[in-house]
């Protein structure tokens, strides 16, 4: 584990000599099954790779033949080894992955299946040669939390049936902690820390592996509470001279040594070592500071956007696509709502009504301080929509290339602050040292800064008017954990400062909660349930979040018990009748979902669920999947 | 698909990042022009536009002849007869200096119709890109039945009815290419408003004009330069096909569809020095053009 660029992948692909043209192993061995592949003739290389090892890659749509069916792409794996039965044996390897009706899926294209059916048909055709070893290079990060889990459990399941060895990499630490038994933290291309996953994420004895983790939000960790840990610095660019110790610059403990003597590896347990001069000093570094980034909203604010029956159909090929069904929300002034849902839940479809990119249907009404809202950003005027901004999930995408920093700020400015001349370049002084951006950062382009700086000039364009709502889809996911945090503390410093209210769409629930003063929990367009943060994620709650929430890998260690969702999101042009989740809810009652749709009732102050199950009922059920004591 | 080198980032607390800011931009041209330098197709390229740039500043004054002088006792002379180093027409025409001097009009009239065909092209290209919809179709529908005439009949039949001059040979080809990068630019504007910088500069209330103008344009601009230069290449030869049927330039410009047009019937009769190199210096201009414009495609379109 460790993050992007410390070198994580070129290990594993140096390890299979599988490295790109400009990459040559220059010196040590990398032995598989004893035979040292790094001076392996060509025709011995392959013929080790085709029979004792595999790779999973991160994206399975990539990773399949777009014009081929799956069929002949999974018989393919066996008919290279020599198989003639190949059509037989790719039948009993899907079933192997547990894909339930495999001659029908043998008949389709990779893009007529899902995400996660993709990945497991990539994992079956991985698993033809009976490997030895399986390299997973961050098998489930595209992929929802609930799908994310179900391909961890079969992962898990078909390691101890057919004994191979994992080298799993990830930058999430909760898959990494869930999925392995041992750990080797990566920075700067050296292997920092590596030892027992358990004892590692228990008690880290490296400073790096300590911020790791402690930049992670917790299960159960609030603004409120405290701010995020970040790790101060920046990865030293590829190519730079490296120091001593590697992490010098950023170690709170770093002392003279570390920049003249590189660190020895320092044993630190049983199998375990740390390269750093100062491991029985780890214990010193500085736990992070109790303060709260932000004060708790008032509950009591009036409403700043108000949502009422609010719908969005879509029109396909002939067919309605129901992305959103009679959506009532409040959104108050100085909170944050988190927003929640499997992909395909329309959370973004809700964010993107909310922004004016596509009106609601006929009969919903969006009203603004009280006023209301025209359903298109074309007919909003400047105040409304210098009111509303979004910060985007992937800043690459968001920022133009071909504009300075102060070139995008500037225009903002002008139009929704009406700013300009000295006006502008002094609001444009002070947005930038809300957001951290130094005064050299303004003349720069986008491709020449970090994404974590990108996302800051982002958030200053956001910022740009004052708005009283920002719609933050998922404004960290394209992000490093370590840069995760600094920007999830800049939101929450921004909003305390600013009072502006945030509609937060993450796929994250340890980043949601943090951040989040109200849930809403979206499923097939509809709200299944919405409340106030603690309320929502403790029991009790509707099935479909606890589904949700359980999917979750944790970093604190695992819950014992815990509930699957079958299956997949149905499409939203033909929604289910009754309950729109009850073809896929685990406490569904026969005869009744599946025939009438609940409303959205409040079950409790401000709580508000759609279900069948009464409060009391799930308040007993749920009691015996507890969470885990929290820190 | 950025149009110069990934630069390295940088980003606070990091010493490299002190770069004067302005220099970056600059650093990156610079950049482009090294990659260029060291494809060797872009350099003979070069070398070959550059030879008949000095053809054609030269003229008359480096040209053995002048392009009307007459030898009246030596036509159809052989090449390396007579002291005619390519030969003479059936006129007594000295083919060396029309060849250097027939540059000239290749020179003007190529890259001015190409710039016109891509400066119309790019405007359709933003407007059936960006608006997508009705616009889209409309446009689309006219640019296809452009594109499904031969670009030689509709340019000889247009000639035909409004005279033939510079200025019409120049008009008719540049509009007969706009189509053509039309559908090149609206391609490259399709995948770019889908990006969320369009987004975010409707959100904050940008008109269509400013969003195609300031925020579009500036990032197509590798599509756009490598359209022209391979325009250039057609344009060079289109003129001089149109030449060469007549109603392009008429005689007695030394232009080189022109020359060919009037020499080709006497090829039987063995004189194929007066067709052979004027179609060998349109072949070297056309080549040269899409030299440059295959080394562009591959150093800005990464």
């Amino acid at each position: 584990m460790g993050e992007s660029g410390c070198g994580k992948s070129t290990t594993a692909y140096a390890a299979l000599r599988y490295l790109p043209a400009n990459g040559r192993i220059t010196g040590g061995k990398a032995l598989i099954d004893g035979t040292d592949v790094t001076h392996l003739k060509t025709g011995e290389l392959q013929r080790l790779r085709a029979t004792r090892v595999s790779m999973v890659y991160q994206d399975p749509g990539a990773a399949l033949n777009p014009s081929i069916r799956i069929g002949p792409q999974v018989e393919e794996a066996f008919t290279v080894l020599g198989h003639s039965d190949a059509r037989s044996r790719a039948l009993a390897a899907l079933d192997h992955v547990r894909i339930s009706d495999p001659r029908r899926v043998m008949a389709r294209y990779p893009h007529q299946l899902s995400g996660g059916m993709q990945q497991r048909v990539v994992i079956a055709m991985a698993l033809a040669c009976d490997p030895q070893l399986l390299v997973l290079d961050e098998p489930t990060t595209g992929l929802d939390a609930t799908v994310e889990a179900e391909v961890l459990d079969l992962i898990q399941a078909l390691r101890t049936e057919m004994g191979a060895a994992l080298l799993l990499i990830g930058h999430n630490l909760g898959v990494i902690r869930k999925m392995c038994d041992r750990v080797g933290v990566m920075y700067a291309g050296r292997l920092v820390e590596e030892g027992p996953a358990e004892a590692i994420f228990r008690e880290p004895r490296h400073p790096y592996t300590v911020g790791l983790l402690r930049c992670v939000p917790r299960l159960g960790s609030r603004k409120e509470d405290h701010r995020l840990e970040t790790i101060p610095g920046f990865l030293p660019q590829i190519g730079e001279s490296l120091p001593a110790c590697v992490f010098v610059d950023r170690c709170p403990i770093a002392t003279e040594v570390c920049r003249t003597e590189p660190p020895p590896a320092v044993p630190v347990g049983q199998g375990r070592f740390s390269l750093c001069h100062h491991t029985d000093r780890i214990a010193a570094i500085p736990a992070p500071a109790a303060e709260a980034s932000a004060p708790r909203a008032a509950q009591a604010a009036a409403p700043v956007l108000s949502l009422e029956g609010v719908s969005k159909t879509f029109k396909q090929a002939g067919h309605n696509v129901y992305a959103l069904a009679g959506i009532d929300l409040e959104l108050r002034a100085g909170e944050t709502l988190g927003l929640v849902g499997e992909s395909g839940s329309g959370k973004t479809t809700l964010a993107k009504t909310i922004l004016g990119i596509h009106a609601p249907d006929e009969g919903g009404v969006m009203t603004l301080k009280g006023e209301r809202l025209p359903g298109t950003v074309a007919e909003r005027g400047r105040e409304e929509k210098r009111s509303i901004q979004i910060v985007f999930q992937n800043p690459d995408s968001a920022l133009n290339r071909s504009h300075t920093v102060r070139g995008i700020l500037m225009r903002s400015l002008k139009k929704l602050a009406g700013l300009a001349g000295q006006a502008a370049e002094e609001r444009l002084e002070t947005l930038g040292q809300h957001v951290r951006l130094s005064s050299r950062h303004l003349d720069m382009r986008p491709r020449q800064l970090s994404g974590g700086l990108k996302q800051r000039v982002a958030i200053a364009r956001a910022f740009a008017g004052s708005p009283r709502i920002v719609v933050c889809d998922e404004p960290t996911s394209a992000l490093d954990v370590s840069v995760q945090a600094a920007i999830l503390n800049l939101l929450a410093d921004l909003q305390r400062d600013e009072g502006s209210s945030y509609v937060f769409i993450s796929h994250d629930l340890n980043v949601v909660r943090y951040l989040s003063d109200r849930i809403a929990v979206l499923y097939l367009g509809r709200l299944m349930e919405v409340g106030p943060a603690a309320t929502v994620f403790d029991p009790p709650h509707h099935p479909y979040t606890e589904a949700l929430l359980s999917a979750v890998p944790r970093v604190d260690g695992e819950p014992t018990d815990r509930i699957r969702l079958e299956g997949e999101i149905p499409s939203a042009a033909a929604p289910p009748a009754g309950c729109v989740f009850h073809t896929r809810c685990p406490r569904r009652i026969p005869g009744l979902c599946d025939v009438d749709e609940p409303d959205l009732k409040e079950v409790e102050p401000g709580h508000l669920m759609r279900c069948h199950i009464s409060v009391e009922e799930l308040r007993r059920v749920q009691a015996k999947v507890v969470e885990p004591a929290e820190a | 698909m950025a149009t110069g080198p990934a630069l390295p980032t940088v980003d606070v607390g990091d010493p490299t990042a002190a770069v004067a800011p302005v220099s970056a931009r600059r650093a990156a041209r610079r950049e482009t022009v090294r990659l260029l330098l060291r494809r060797p197709e872009f350099l003979i390229g070069v070398i070959v536009v550059a030879f008949w740039v000095v053809c054609a500043i030269g003229g008359d004054r480096i040209a053995p002849h002048s392009a009307d002088f007459r030898d009246p006792f030596h036509g159809h002379s052989a090449p390396l007869s007579n002291g005619y180093v390519l030969g003479t027409d059936r006129l007594g025409r000295d083919v060396l200096s029309r060849i250097i001097v027939g540059s000239q009009d290749v020179l003007v009239i190529a890259p001015i119709a190409a710039a016109i065909g891509v400066g119309l092209g790019t405007l359709l290209g933003l407007l059936m890109g960006y608006y997508r919809g009705l616009v889209d179709d409309v446009l689309a529908r006219i640019v296809e039945a452009f594109l499904s005439l031969p670009v030689t009949l509709v340019g000889l039949l247009t000639l035909v009815v409004l005279g033939s001059s510079r200025t019409t040979v120049i008009g008719v080809v540049g509009l007969l290419f706009a189509p053509i990068v039309a559908r090149t630019v609206r391609a490259a504007v399709l995948a770019e408003r889908e990006l969320d910088y369009v987004q975010a500069a409707r959100l904050r209330g940008e008109n269509g004009l400013y969003i195609m103008g300031r925020e579009i344009l500036p990032n197509i601009t590798g599509p756009i330069v490598v359209e022209f230069t391979v325009r250039i290449g057609y344009a060079i030869f289109t003129v001089s096909t149109l030449s060469f049927l007549g109603v392009g330039l008429q005689p007695p410009s030394p232009d080189w569809g022109l020359q060919i047009s009037e020499e080709y019937s006497m090829i039987i009769n063995g004189y194929w020095w007066t067709v052979l190199f004027p179609s060998l210096a349109i072949a070297s201009v056309v080549i040269a053009a899409n030299l440059i414009a295959d080394a562009l495609q591959s150093v800005m379109q990464r």
